[in-house]
């Protein structure tokens, strides 16, 4: 008898942990290896505001889905005029920010405004300097007129930097986000998590989860630990990929490989006196072993370019063979130029891509001759040396902002490429909106880069990611800085 | 007048150091797709723009009133952001040093009791090890045997102290035992080599003959006199713990003060620096003061100087 009482609540133990162990599947801890430093997507260009704020607190008028196409959003439907200047979005009916106020064309217009204007603290603010004029024509219609046609306006628009935000709630919202998505912001413990409830009165689908928590775990090495010991339930930044195959080995988990916008490049001062020479540049792109970078540093993950261009996107052209890795070449090709006991600075930012890859690319480049002096550099510092003070021969980064060559058209950008040939295919290409059009000149601008040998390509950037493996819905590729959790949720 | 005076000395040293430091906050922030004009409006707004003898008397008569200023890349009081560290930061240096004295001294008089014999030896060897072992690599031990291994806790991270008092300590347990292992074999070695200095004393010897025994001699004597040596040790200790758990704060993703520093660095939050490390200089002070006191207590002979 008292064995069978022993047992009945044993059984009753059982079922009640069953039933929480039910009851939890709808929340979620997601790892991410930095904190946002705060979370108004629109005043900072921090990649981690994004990650926890896009599509899941702020949403704009478009969006960006998990395969790369941007679809309507906050905005119902749009007309473009002929001439490729007016924009007139139809608004969705019955939308409200999270404090209950209805939002309509006048935020709309507060929004878009407030990025472009003068005293302005959007890292984005390029994307709207084309904008002329931004008028509410009912509360549910917005008309938006550009100076030129701008092909890309559309994608604009999705961007996290371009979300719609209420004049009412925005001074806080650094600290208490209001926007109109499918969750509302709970809390942040500064220096720990953030913390996301469903929004009941969302306007659109209703998300799965009830509650999400971001959880910020910088060290590669307490990451691990915290997946392993079930802490976190996914981490799709996972700062370790070294340990990657101890979790494909686990059927507890599951491995997420995707691709992001981040072009690795060996970038180049091409005012350098050193490097102004084509020929250098090209002899440095044929010492360039990409695949042992991507080995070596990545672990394997990684897909090698020949140009700044992302592969997954359809108009990207495979140019790697152009700059193929041959140490006699590249010796040639110095000699050729004439120069002897080359010396140049590498300076590395703080990314183990960097830090890492700089190391194998010093002896490959020994190789053939030349001797780098690498100095590892935190950011701030990097931003004020590399950056800004254009002060060094080669850098290591990545550039993760999709669809970005046009920063080549910028003779002051901090690699000093300057092609008039390039800054006029550039010029076409923002007023084209006809795809194949487009399609040509985003073509022809990788193959000048590439031509010109202005920067070394080295890879995009893998986004390697690890999450339990009852879960679904999670992205895999990074088409833009987000982890958008409207589609997740757990399977039995 | 003497702590007015370290304090606006440490003030003008701090200011000065992380001034020169170079990197811009703003650029930090707004990233490489940043225009001039919006640095500029970004500088204005964070008050960066006026010239380094003014924001130093802004900051200075800030803190006067209690006002630490505004963090620049969180935009909250840099008041609230350490108080919150704070919570985690203090008790976790508290349970590190607790740990430290109940390991440290019944070990430390074990084996000076027991001079050369095997239990000193052995001992002191093990004091060795602990002093050797870097406490990151023994924190990432514990969290693989107790967090990933076992389950019994979590492999970082604090719920907060409104999950409740069990759960924080709970949380804090194996950082405070990784950071007291190191703590723990200093002052162990100390407590010893201070008692074996005791023990050699005249009056000590005035005592045995006295009939007191070896036992009684050692807890009421030498102990008491092996003290001040400790109590120095102690202090600073804690300051240490203050700050200086950045490391394991790492290894087990706290939100504590070290790691609110080495942030506030990386990410040119100056302010945030500047008044946190104001803030452990006044906390070293006090820490100082303290043990000054804890001498005259236990020395009495302290008291007239």
């Amino acid at each position: 008898m008292i064995r069978s009482n022993v047992m009945s609540v044993f059984a009753l133990a059982a079922c009640l942990n069953m039933s929480a162990a039910l009851a939890a599947q709808t929340s979620i801890t997601v790892g991410m290896q930095l904190e946002p430093p705060n979370l108004d997507p629109t005043g900072g260009a921090a990649a981690a505001i994004d990650e926890v704020v896009y599509a899941n607190i702020f949403e704009g008028l478009t969006r960006y889905q998990a395969d790369g196409s941007v679809v309507p959003a906050l905005a119902r439907e749009w007309t473009i005029s002929d001439d490729g200047l007016v924009y007139t979005f139809a608004l969705h009916d019955g939308v409200t920010f999270h404090d209950g106020s209805s939002m309509d064309a006048n935020d709309v217009k507060f929004s878009l405004d407030r990025a472009r204007a003068e005293d302005s603290t959007n890292a984005q603010k390029r994307l709207f300097t084309g904008i002329s004029m931004v008028e509410a024509v009912d509360p549910l219609t917005v008309r938006i007129t550009l100076s030129n046609p701008d092909g890309s306006f559309i994608t604009s628009l999705a961007w996290g930097d371009a979300v719609i935000v209420a004049p009412e709630t925005i001074d806080t919202a650094t600290t208490a986000p209001v926007g109109t998505g499918p969750f509302t912001f709970s809390r942040w413990v500064q220096g720990d998590r953030v913390e996301l409830a469903r929004n009941p009165s969302y306007w659109g689908t209703p998300v799965a989860l009830e509650r999400a928590t971001f959880k910020f775990i910088s060290d590669p090495t307490a990451a691990f630990a915290a997946m392993m010991a079930g802490d976190i339930d996914a981490f799709p930044g996972y700062p370790a990929p070294e340990t990657l195959p101890q979790f494909e080995a686990d059927p507890r988990f599951r491995v997420i490989v995707g691709s992001t916008e981040g072009e690795t490049i060996l970038s180049t001062n091409n005012k350098s006196d050193k490097l102004s020479d084509i020929r250098i540049r090209k002899a440095l792109a044929h010492a360039i072993d990409r695949q042992a970078i991507i080995d070596g540093a990545m672990f394997g993950y990684g897909t090698p370019i020949g140009t700044h261009f992302a592969p997954h996107h359809p108009d990207y052209v495979d140019l790697t063979g152009q700059s193929a890795y041959d140490p006699q070449k590249a010796r040639d090709l110095l000699k050729e130029a004439g120069v002897e006991n080359l010396s140049l600075s590498l300076k590395l930012p703080p990314p183990s891509y960097a830090r890492r890859g700089g190391e194998i690319i010093a002896a490959q480049l020994r190789e053939v001759g030349i001797e780098t002096e690498i100095a590892n550099l935190e950011w701030a510092q990097w931003l004020e040396q590399v950056f800004r003070g254009k002060d060094f021969d080669l850098t290591i980064v990545s550039h993760t902002e999709p669809m970005d060559i046009g920063i080549y058209a910028n003779p002051d950008y901090y690699f000093q490429y300057d092609s008039a040939e390039f800054q006029a295919t550039i010029a076409e290409l923002k007023l084209a909106s006809d795809p194949s059009d487009r399609s040509r000149l985003l073509q022809a601008a990788q193959q000048r880069i590439a031509d010109d040998f202005v920067n070394g390509y080295l890879f995009q950037l893998a986004r390697t990611g690890v999450a339990n493996a009852r879960i679904q819905g999670l992205w895999e590729n990074a088409p833009t800085q987000a982890n958008d959790l409207t589609g997740v949720s757990w399977t039995d | 007048m003497m702590f007015g005076l370290s304090l606006a000395a440490a003030s003008l040293v701090i200011f000065v150091m992380i001034e020169l430091v170079p990197g811009d906050p703003a650029a930090f922030m707004l990233g490489i797709n940043a225009a001039p004009d919006t640095l500029a409006a970004l500088r204005a707004e964070l008050g960066l723009d006026a010239n380094p003898a003014v924001r130093y008397v802004r900051w200075v008569s800030g803190m006067l009133i209690g006002d630490f200023g505004v963090s620049y890349t969180y935009q909250v009081p840099v008041a609230e952001l350490v108080s919150a560290r704070l919570v985690v930061s203090l008790p976790l240096a508290v349970m590190a040093l607790l740990l430290s004295i109940l390991i440290a001294i019944p070990a430390g008089m074990f084996a000076a009791a027991r001079r050369g014999q095997a239990a000193d030896v052995g001992i002191m060897g093990v004091t060795q090890l602990g002093i050797a072992i870097p406490n990151f690599w023994f924190a990432m031990l514990l969290v693989m045997v107790f967090a990933i291994h076992l389950r019994w806790v979590s492999a970082g991270g604090f719920p907060g102290w409104e999950a409740g008092v069990i759960e924080g300590v709970k949380a804090l347990l194996l950082p405070a035992v990784a950071l007291a292992v190191q703590q723990a074999s200093i002052l162990a070695r100390v407590v010893r080599s201070a008692l074996l200095d005791t023990l050699t004393q005249d009056y000590i010897r005035t005592a045995r003959a006295r009939g007191l025994s070896r036992r009684q001699v050692l807890v009421r004597h030498a102990f008491r006199n092996a003290m001040i040596p400790v109590l120095t040790i102690l202090g600073l200790q804690f300051s240490f713990l203050i700050a200086g758990a950045v490391i394991i704060e790492n290894v087990f993703f706290l939100p504590g003060l070290g790691r609110l520093v080495f942030q506030g660095i990386t990410q040119r939050d100056l302010i945030v620096v500047e008044s946190v490390v104001m803030l452990l200089v006044f906390a070293v002070i006090m820490v100082n003061f303290m043990v000054d006191i804890a001498y005259a207590i236990i020395d009495p002979r302290l008291r007239r100087r």
